[in-house]
């Protein structure tokens, strides 16, 4: 016993020539994910440490001396301290990673050197999972542990070959993954993070941002990526309801719109009509805002709205979540507006688009502004607008060159010139930036909003009636509001793949795929604290850790004892001679008395039955030499064609 | 307290202890593993993997990463699993003890064991030893037998008995240590460590202690039927010839001719030396006189070999040498 933890007496074992294949296999599977997306400089580098182990070792030559090894260790230190700045971190680590395992590959000497390969490995295939957590990540995690459960059985199972090597890792795979999915149901979850992540710690997203000039949406358009899913506990509203709210700009100064100062109170809803409630799983966009249809109602308990109805949450969305809202969708918002908020929305910055100015300023004293309102509405759908991606590039006065020279934009052109015409008219105006829209997928019947669905409009306070949500888009282009952008917009205009009618016989099969990522995203990567104590509730259990604790040690102590007893106690197979041999015997209807040899069987047989005698005579010839002869194995195959032989002979 | 109290509980706890802990005595028959003698315990790679499993569950909590605690609860399965593996590679192995031949003092002694799986999976990676500096690394096919030389040094002389054998297994990913401490019944004689000492003189041994009338080969006394150990020079061939091979061997007897007849007596050897120095220089003359084929006669105190110059001569005299008490 307490020779278990002592050091060998012996030397370390060495790494026997046939074992390094494995764990360039390993290092390959477990860095490759990461080729594509760190610097390229250290792709290269790890590459070539590896191409360079693995020459020394088909060429069988000695690996580099350490003295060798340790510049190189530090250049690639250095190189990574001045390419990130830092070693702590993200990123920094990854690369540290990545530079420790090819490095180790080039210094593989002991079985202790191979472990910490292996070691490593496993921390790189953590490292993926910062990139992405889909189906493809998951099947190449079972993949690559396929391969570095094998090379760790390969160190330890002796000399085996490939096959048997691969065989018996995956069966040792395939025999824990039941009880990993005991352990991903009842560990108890701890919801993170334990402690202040560093700063890079989420990678840049694509999404809305806080400010937006002319193109900004046109360019974000382009993208396919879902901003979020939508599943409504009732029917779907129809599509030209769904309004997504975002981000709310106020702030303009001639060239881009901002969001400006927020004044104002707790905003005041007047609902009419039942609230609409929905359950939002909304794709991390490293900002505050959540995207709730408007006007929002119920919140979720992190979250609040500010005066001007954008629903903000505590910190960062860093990770895709779920949260459950309710909407208003015949309301009225803030009947009575401060001076100052009222001040702000009628702010233009002098000197610029005087056009447009002067335009507003002839509406301003004639007409009310319903009038005014109505008025620029028919503007943009009476004069020759219209709704493209690519608008030419606008100077100085933007407003005035779109709406009076170029007249081609995109829905944050028509949203930013309405706006401005309507304080120039005097009427406090502001851009209401978010998404609109959204596709049902048949599959799952969730709704399902992309980044092509970002949109801009503009919402104008009149009195007595608070602020109301004009669209001036829906102006121009109505399709875009009523069907979606595809059929909005002219023939040829470069379209995301996922809008393009080309590609309409794709559309099914992505749907498809798409739900089916949408379940694993909400059923196995959603599956957190919350879920876990749902699933207690349903199995009739009380909640909190210790149920957790019980049923994990109760369930996977049962499954330990359950394998065990299947591997230990597997039912002795009868040898394939003596199967072949009853076979043979129940073919001829001859009859083996219990203690009966198969030589005195035959002897017996000779005496009684000759016919049979002589017809049984090789099965038993060669049984005898399968079962006693030295090398027995090999006569199995003349076994086996007697015995076949002994039916063909009696089919007449 | 009461004495007798204490008394019968401490039996209670021997007898538990017993049940578990089998008594510890060398078995005859072959010993099988069973879950009572196989111990398992995870290693220092099997610790290394542990505290990499808590720190990639750490991670993955703090970056709330799904996948990673599917990847950390993965491997704890894998690992668990491995236990099981570990355990049933040494499962239903039996060892038996086969034999083993004598030895000099400082040779390494060779005890033969027989291992057999009798079930139907191969077994991997198994090391047996009686002493950790020289292991013997085996696997072992479905349904097969080995015979396998366990090394142990052999230091002293006298009987060598075969200590528990460490039988262990790192199979499949050598994160769990599965051994057995089986104890076949086996020992040797060990020789004490021979001398390269010249012999003594033919007539030096004689005047030490006078003449002894025994069966020699100087005259030619007669036949006997062969027995197992008489030198074949001693057929009679030429007997054996005409009977044409029908008939037993029989062996020329010859008698007297002590005038070759050689005495190693412990009383020759320097009595400044130590008792197991000079155990050795009559270890080195046995050897020498009988490579001669020479006729000798071992004196000990306490025991006196009659003259002989067979095989069994010479494993009497170097018995009594190994066992002479020290």
């Amino acid at each position: 016993m307490r020779r278990w933890f002592k050091r060998s007496a012996l030397p370390p074992p060495a790494l026997s020539r046939s074992e390094p294949p494995w764990l360039f296999a390993v290092a390959l599977a477990t860095t490759l994910p990461h080729a594509f997306t760190q610097p390229f400089w250290l792709t290269a580098w790890a590459g070539l440490c590896w191409v360079w182990a693995l020459i020394l070792w088909r060429n069988d030559r000695r690996l580099p001396a350490r003295w060798l090894l340790l510049p190189l260790a530090l250049a690639g230190a250095l190189a990574i301290r001045i390419e990130f700045g830092s070693f702590f971190g993200r990123e920094p680590g990854v690369a540290v990673l990545v530079l420790f395992m090819a490095l180790k590959l080039l210094e593989m000497r002991q079985r202790r050197d191979a472990v910490v390969v292996i070691m490593l490995g496993y921390f790189l295939l953590l490292t993926h999972y910062f990139e992405a957590q889909d189906i493809p990540t998951a099947l190449w995690m079972l993949f690559a542990l396929w391969l570095v459960s094998a090379a760790l059985l390969r160190l330890h199972a002796g000399a085996l070959a490939v096959r048997p090597v691969l065989a018996q890792s995956a069966r040792l795979l395939a025999q824990a993954l039941p009880l990993m999915l005991i352990f991903y149901l009842f560990f108890p979850r701890i919801p993170g993070p334990l402690w202040g992540l560093p700063q890079d710690a989420f990678s840049a997203r694509t999404g809305l941002s806080e400010s937006m000039a002319p193109g900004s949406i046109g360019q974000l358009v382009q993208n396919d990526a879902i901003a979020f899913r939508v599943r409504f506990d009732g029917p779907v509203p129809p599509k030209n309801r769904l309004y997504w709210r975002g981000p709310v700009l106020t702030a303009f100064d001639g060239q881009r719109w901002q969001s400006g100062p927020v004044t104002g109170g707790k905003p005041v809803i007047d609902a009419a009509g039942e609230d609409i409630a929905y359950e939002m799983t909304l794709e991390a966009h490293g900002q505050r805002w959540l995207l709730a249809l408007d006007a929002p109602r119920q919140l979720p308990a992190d979250a609040r709205a500010d005066a001007r109805l954008t629903v903000l949450l505590a910190r960062p969305l860093e990770s895709r979540q779920r949260f459950r809202l309710s909407a208003a969708l015949d309301y009225r918002f803030n009947e009575e507006e401060t001076a100052t908020s009222r001040a702000l929305n009628l702010a233009l910055p002098a000197g610029f688009n005087p056009r447009t100015v002067a335009l507003a300023e002839t509406w301003r004293n004639t007409r009310t502004p319903e009038q005014i309102v109505a008025a620029a509405l028919t503007h943009f759908r009476t004069e020759a607008f219209y709704y493209t991606l690519q608008p030419p590039l606008l100077g100085r006065d933007s407003v005035d060159e779109f709406l009076f020279v170029s007249r081609r934009g995109f829905c944050e052109h028509y949203a930013a010139a309405f706006v401005v015409l309507m304080r120039a008219a005097g009427i406090p105006a502001r851009v209401v930036t978010g998404y609109q829209g959204g596709e049902i997928n048949p599959h799952d019947g969730f709704l399902v909003v992309r980044q092509s669905d970002a949109h801009a409009w503009a919402e104008v306070w009149l009195a007595g009636r608070g602020w109301v949500r004009v669209d001036p888009t829906a102006a121009v282009a109505p399709e875009r509001i009523e069907r979606g952008l595809a059929s909005a917009l002219p023939a040829g205009e470069p379209l995301p793949f996922f809008m393009r009618a080309s590609n309409d016989w794709l559309r099914p099969l992505l749907q498809r795929w798409e739900a089916l990522n949408n379940a694993w995203q909400q059923q196995v990567l959603g599956y957190d604290q919350l879920r876990q104590q749902a699933l207690l509730q349903r199995l009739g259990l009380p909640g909190g850790w210790q149920t957790l604790a019980w049923l994990l040690a109760g369930l996977s102590t049962l499954g330990l004892v359950l394998l065990t007893t299947l591997l230990l106690y597997q039912k002795r197979r009868t040898p394939p001679e003596i199967r072949l041999l009853q076979h043979a015997l129940r073919r001829t209807g001859v009859h083996c008395a219990p203690a009966e040899s198969p030589l005195a069987l035959a002897a017996r047989l000779a005496r009684e039955n000759p016919e049979t005698a002589q017809r049984l005579a090789p099965v038993i010839e060669s049984f005898v030499l399968v079962r006693y002869a030295p090398d027995g194995r090999e006569h199995l195959a003349t076994l086996r064609a007697a015995v076949a032989a002994l039916g063909r002979r009696r089919t007449p | 307290m009461q004495p007798g109290q204490v008394n019968t509980r401490t039996a209670g706890a021997q007898a538990y202890w017993r049940r578990f802990f089998p008594a510890a005595q060398p078995q005859l028959a072959p010993c099988a593993l069973s879950r009572r003698t196989i111990y398992i315990l995870p290693n220092r790679s099997g610790l290394l993997f542990a505290v990499v499993l808590l720190t990639l569950l750490i991670g993955a909590i703090n970056y709330n990463l799904a996948l990673g605690h599917a990847l950390v609860f993965l491997l704890a399965a894998l690992g668990l699993v491995s236990m099981v593996h570990a355990f049933r590679n040494l499962h239903g192995l039996t060892l038996a003890p086969q034999r083993a031949t004598p030895v000099f003092a400082g040779d390494t002694a060779q005890f033969e064991l027989a291992i057999d799986n009798p079930t139907s999976r191969p077994r991997y990676a198994l090391r047996l030893w009686a002493t950790p500096e020289l292991p013997l690394e085996f696997a072992l096919a479905a349904q097969h037998r080995q015979t396998l030389q366990v090394a142990l040094p052999a230091s002293r002389r006298g009987w060598l008995e075969l200590p528990r054998v460490h039988l262990e297994s790192r199979y499949p990913l050598g994160l769990f240590t599965a051994w057995s401490r089986p104890w076949p019944a086996l020992r040797l004689l060990v020789y004490p460590r021979p001398n390269n000492h010249p012999l003594p003189a033919v007539s030096a041994s004689y005047a030490a202690t006078g003449p002894l009338p025994s069966a020699g080969d100087e005259d030619f006394s007669g036949l006997r039927e062969r027995q197992p150990g008489d030198p074949l020079r001693h057929v009679d061939w030429k007997a054996e010839a005409r009977n044409s091979g029908s008939g037993p061997l029989l062996i020329k007897e010859f008698s007297g001719g002590s005038a070759n007849e050689l005495l190693l007596d412990w009383a020759q050897t320097d009595p400044q030396l130590a008792t197991e120095e000079r155990l050795s220089i009559l270890c080195g003359w046995v050897l020498q006189a009988s490579q001669a084929q020479q006729r000798f006669a071992l004196h000990l105190p306490g025991c006196a070999l009659p003259a002989g110059s067979d095989e069994s001569h010479r494993l009497r005299c170097l018995e009594a040498l190994a066992l002479f008490p020290a």
